[in-house]
């Protein structure tokens, strides 16, 4: 009986440890940047302090970042932006959660892949569906995605005195690069 | 025995269980500094500074004016008629510290200074209720020129200092407010003035909407002489109100002022400042900079 019970305890632990070991990844390197072209300007900004979780059985990933976080070639830029455009007083973060279709963790080489799920920016979620790529380069993952984001889907709004003229839309780019959790 | 296993046996499910990924980045993020920003537009509040400064690498023209007292009526189209400018350069050597030149045509000064921001106003992981800068300026004034008549003047008689404590707090999106205690030294003075003059001056702004501010500055001069003992108006001092609106468009800063100062140094607008607001001897005037970033960040 207690041979049992040793063998059940073993077995429960390994489960557990193998439960945590072979799923989730997690970012060790995230860089998620924007760029639009300006009439008088262009304007591109980078965040490199995101994180995010990707689960590699069903596909689950979410990231999250600060919208403080974006830096600005222009500091004067910077601080319209979070004070006019994304009020990141009020909507500090931004996020996504969803799900990486068409990808297969035991093929090596890029594979194309999509990304559905939900989009959180300036306190306004979205549903997208954004083409990626995935690349297995032995236990680090490499995800890239690039997308377009229009301003008045999440209710940005930019100020009718600004005479530069700002897009309408921006262009994010996603490069993350996952470790084994 | 039976709850290490159950603990073990539960432990799985849980992993597999955690499907709101977002929750779990969420939990994991640390809290950081958060720093305000933004306090207040521009660098000017009215006539005086705010706490804020240059950003490193960053050039801002300023150009202000202010015109005659409305006072003057139609005959002097409401102040119109005249305008004393102040022309200037303030330049970011770090986010934190600045350096300015100037030139004002009210007594033909140039002046410059150094301000440089002490401590920031933060929340999160480190909280600071305030933003504190510190201004040091030095006013020489070019006017009258040794030549005219009773003038006498030696160069150390033409120098005036300020040293000021600016004290900011934002406390919301919509509303600053500031402390000025400051301290002027004039080398040169008038018979009925003293030469070290304290002032505290107060003020703070509105947001109307995310361009547009109302701002108020008024400056309390604890040395001013008694007007009662003087007959020429030259010789009265008052204290300087200021009410203004911002408006911000990209790299400009548009602040238009209603003030009884016209001079536009510390040591004009504090302790010069010779009409009244409340006999109605008000100038319009305004302030526009432009910022030009000359170094971008890394």
């Amino acid at each position: 009986m207690i041979i049992f019970r040793k063998l059940l305890l073993l077995f429960f632990l390994f489960i557990s440890i193998h439960s945590y070991s072979q799923q989730r990844f997690f970012a060790e390197k995230a860089i998620a940047s924007f760029f639009s072209d300006g009439v008088v300007e262009d304007i591109s900004a980078t965040n490199e302090k995101v994180t995010s979780i990707f689960d590699a059985v069903s596909g689950e990933v979410a990231y999250l970042m600060n919208i403080k976080d974006f830096q600005f070639p222009n500091k004067l830029m910077q601080v319209h932006f979070n004070e006019k455009y994304m009020e990141s007083e009020k909507y500090p973060k931004s996020s996504f959660q969803g799900k990486i279709s068409g990808f297969n963790l035991t093929s090596s080489g890029k594979q194309e892949v999509k990304a559905t799920g939900k989009l959180t920016i300036h306190g306004v979620t979205q549903n997208i569906d954004v083409p990626g790529t995935v690349e297995v380069n032995g236990n680090r993952l490499t995800v890239k995605s690039k997308f377009v984001v229009k301003l008045l889907d999440y209710n940005i709004k930019v100020p009718q005195i600004v005479w530069q003229n700002i897009a309408q839309q921006v262009e994010v780019n996603i490069d993350f690069v996952y470790r084994p959790l | 025995m039976r709850r290490l296993i159950l603990l073990l046996l539960i432990t799985p499910l849980g992993a597999f269980a955690q499907e709101d990924l977002l929750g779990e980045l969420e939990k994991g993020a640390k809290e950081e500094v958060e720093y305000a920003y933004a306090t207040f537009k521009g660098t000017r509040l009215g006539n005086g500074h705010t706490i804020e400064t240059k950003n490193a690498g960053s050039l801002e023209f300023i150009f202000q004016h202010r015109f005659g007292a409305v006072s003057g009526g139609a005959y002097e189209l409401f102040g119109l008629d005249q305008a004393d400018v102040r022309l200037g350069l303030d330049y970011g050597i770090t986010d934190n510290l600045s350096v300015s030149i100037s030139r004002n045509s009210v007594d033909k000064t140039m002046d410059g200074y150094f301000k440089y921001k002490a401590l920031r106003q933060s929340s999160g992981a480190k909280n600071f209720p305030v933003t504190i800068t510190a201004l040091a300026g030095m006013a020489y004034k070019l006017s009258p020129q040794d030549f005219e008549e009773g003038s006498g003047l030696e160069n150390v008689d033409r120098l005036s200092y300020t040293g000021q404590l600016l004290i900011a707090r934002k406390f919301t999106t919509n509303f600053s407010f500031q402390l000025m205690p400051t301290f002027i030294h004039k080398n040169l003075v008038e018979y009925n003035e003293v030469n070290d003059q304290f002032a505290l001056g107060f003020g703070g702004r509105i947001k109307l909407t995310k361009s547009v501010a109302i701002t108020g500055e008024y400056y309390h001069n604890f040395n001013l002489p008694d007007n009662d003992l003087v007959e020429d108006p030259f010789y009265k001092r008052y204290n300087s109100l200021t009410f203004g609106i911002d408006i911000e468009t990209g790299g400009h800063v548009f602040q238009l002022l209603m003030t009884n100062a016209i001079g536009l140094t510390e040591r004009a607008f504090i302790t010069e400042t010779r009409d009244d607001f409340f006999a109605g001897d008000i100038h319009l005037g305004f302030n526009v900079t432009r910022t030009f970033q000359l170094k971008k960040n890394k």
